[in-house]
């Protein structure tokens, strides 16, 4: 069996090859190319600096916790319109309870998750059982909680808005766990940059070490062929789905705790955040192949972009403008180098 | 010999749709059964059956001579019987040992921290498609980029080492060219060398020829012809095959447009 061991055409996959192979390739050029450029064009000279990473880090690390599930689920085959309001729906709810129910801030937080999981939960039910498109189901979710999140807010406070939220029992408790900051050096830093490397680097643990992550690929790649081979491809849809709307119900509960309150319009149009950093790190759209890791790095792009462009003194309002223009590019990058790597594989 | 797989007088029907009447067949392990039928003969009701997709509307269903009863494809699967299908045997984005150990996966832990054990899978699967004679450079490729013969044959390999008694292999050469067909026939008499009972469903009498050991002619729903191999001829499978007397009718036929 000399042969299993040693293999004289292993060689012949370069190094190289087998880098273009990982889905977050892409990502990593692209994120370090978006650091050199953002770096050069600084006109603070603080962009690569403690304080510039602290700030282009705590508006990336929201994004990333619901973009590494989301990859997930579109890793599985499936989309979901609705974590971006179940942001907002989320930080509404554990707001709503605290004020008009004065329950402490850990029930608060339970309840919140078990309301975040129902949703996922409907969500692929749905989308199992009716046989939509998930692209339909959700966003059908997304514009009834839209709606229901002014409504309900408005009818409970009068206004748009929840408040005072850290009179809750236990608040400081959990504002310690989920919204404080840690001072490293000379810089204040988001302990959401924490939860976000924990759920990056579960994730990836997930889809690539646990049997489950092996379900998630066959579910999207080919979902008859999966239940072929015994897979339950229903159920891994909709824990797929479930993860997605608790990642989002998480961030939900660390804005409130950060705001100390919550808009009723909070989360609307942040979905297409978390779609474009898998997206930029290399999840393909129509699933069976992408990456935690790769999520997280566009996440990461996204928070470089929404600092670096003030900090260069360009245009603001370009924001959204270089984002679109850097999902174009990513994505076509990804899919020639996605090519490239499957061709070198061939014998 | 007990058939390691019997079916005895097995009728479908869909509404007022009669797929099969009366199919009886006998399935022997080491050795390879084709089910030889043209478009529409009843062929994938057939494959459907066996493989517990659909539960016969009378007859019986035995395997090791004990009835059987199937209410879906994990009870077939449970049982012994894998069944192969043309396109839908494995996913090409993911890798060779993914593939070989989806929905088999073996994993080392315990409780929340049980992980894939990948070491292992990739040795196995390395080892076990060297055996049936595949020799792939690295396990860790997508199994896309491997060409459809050897995707066939990984799909018998996984089949045959999660201890497949019966194996159905739905029309395996019918998108492939000679070479890789050849490829996919050795691999189903490497199967069946491993006392595997095959059952290799077709519309080729020259594949089927090349491997059976035992035919059974499908068409319109109905067994309309059994044959041992000693006892038959390629011609005779071609034109039993044909509808035999409709074919020299049609060569007769053409042989006369030519002639004009």
């Amino acid at each position: 069996m000399s042969n299993a061991v040693k293999d004289e055409r292993v060689q012949k996959t370069s190094f190289i090859q087998n880098l273009l192979r990982r889905p977050e390739f892409g990502a990593l050029m692209g994120a370090l190319a978006i650091f050199v450029l953002f770096s050069s064009v600084d006109t603070t000279g603080n962009f690569g600096q403690p304080g510039g990473i602290a700030g282009w880090t705590d508006i990336a690390a929201p994004i990333g916790i619901v973009a590494v599930f989301v990859a997930l689920l579109m890793i599985g085959g499936e989309f979901d319109l609705s974590t971006g309001i179940m942001v907002g729906s989320s930080g509404l709810l554990a707001g709503l309870i605290v004020t008009e129910l004065g329950l402490d801030i850990w029930t608060t937080i339970a309840i919140v998750m078990v309301f975040a999981a129902g949703i996922g939960l409907l969500n692929g039910w749905l989308v199992v059982t009716t046989g939509l498109p998930s692209f339909i189901v959700t966003l059908a979710t997304f514009f009834v909680l839209r709606g229901l999140n002014l409504a309900v807010t408005k009818g409970f406070t009068g206004t748009v808005r929840v408040s005072e939220t850290d009179k809750a029992a236990n608040y400081d408790q959990a504002a310690a766990i989920f919204s404080s900051k840690i001072d490293l050096f000379g810089a204040s830093f988001q302990i959401s940059i924490l939860w976000w490397i924990f759920f990056t680097l579960l994730a990836t643990w997930i889809l690539n070490r646990t049997k489950f992550g092996n379900w998630i690929f066959a579910a999207g790649g080919d979902p008859n062929a999966a239940r072929n081979a015994g897979v339950p491809v229903i159920r891994t849809k909709i824990i797929l789905f479930v993860m997605a709307s608790l990642a989002s119900g998480f961030v939900g509960i660390m804005v409130v705790l950060r705001l100390k309150g919550m808009q009723a319009g909070q989360g609307v149009g942040i979905e297409f955040f978390y779609i474009i950093a898998a997206a930029v790190g290399g999840t393909l759209l129509t699933g069976g192949k992408g990456s935690a890791i790769g999520a997280a790095l566009g996440a990461a792009i996204m928070g470089m972009a929404y600092i670096g462009i003030p900090y260069a003194l360009w245009d603001s309002d370009l924001t959204f403008t270089f984002l679109g223009l850097i999902l174009f590019t990513a994505v076509l990058i990804n899919s020639f180098v996605g090519k490239r790597g499957m061709k070198g594989r061939k014998k | 010999m007990t058939a390691a797989l019997e079916l005895k007088n097995v009728s479908k029907q869909f509404g007022s749709v009669i797929a099969m009447t009366d199919v009886s067949m006998e399935v022997t392990a080491g050795t390879v059964t084709c089910v030889l039928g043209d478009n529409g003969a009843g062929k994938s009701t057939l494959i459907k059956t066996l493989s517990g997709v659909h539960k016969p509307t009378s007859g019986e269903f035995l395997m090791d001579g004990e009835p059987v009863d199937f209410g879906s494809p994990r009870d077939a699967i449970a049982k012994g019987i894998a069944t192969v299908y043309q396109d839908l045997a494995t996913i090409p984005m993911m890798s060779v040992w993914r593939n070989f150990f989806l929905g088999n996966e073996i994993t080392v832990g315990w409780g929340p921290f049980r992980m894939l054990n990948i070491k292992k899978m990739k040795e196995i699967s390395k080892q076990q498609l060297l055996e049936m004679g595949i020799d792939l450079r690295d396990t860790d490729q997508p199994i896309g980029t491997l060409s459809g013969g050897e995707r066939q044959a990984v799909a018998i390999a996984r089949a045959v080492y999660f201890g497949a008694k019966v194996l159905i292999l739905d029309e395996p050469t019918s998108a492939l060219g000679v070479r890789q067909s050849g490829i996919v026939l050795k691999y189903v008499l490497s199967a069946k060398e491993r006392g595997v009972a095959v059952v290799f469903i077709t519309h080729n009498p020259h594949h089927a020829f090349l491997v059976g050991d035992r035919f059974y002619l499908l068409n319109r729903g109905k067994m309309i012809n059994e044959f041992q191999r000693k006892n038959v001829k390629l011609d005779e499978l071609t034109m039993a095959m044909a509808g035999g007397a409709e074919l020299e009718a049609l060569t007769h036929e053409i042989s006369q447009v030519k002639g004009k």
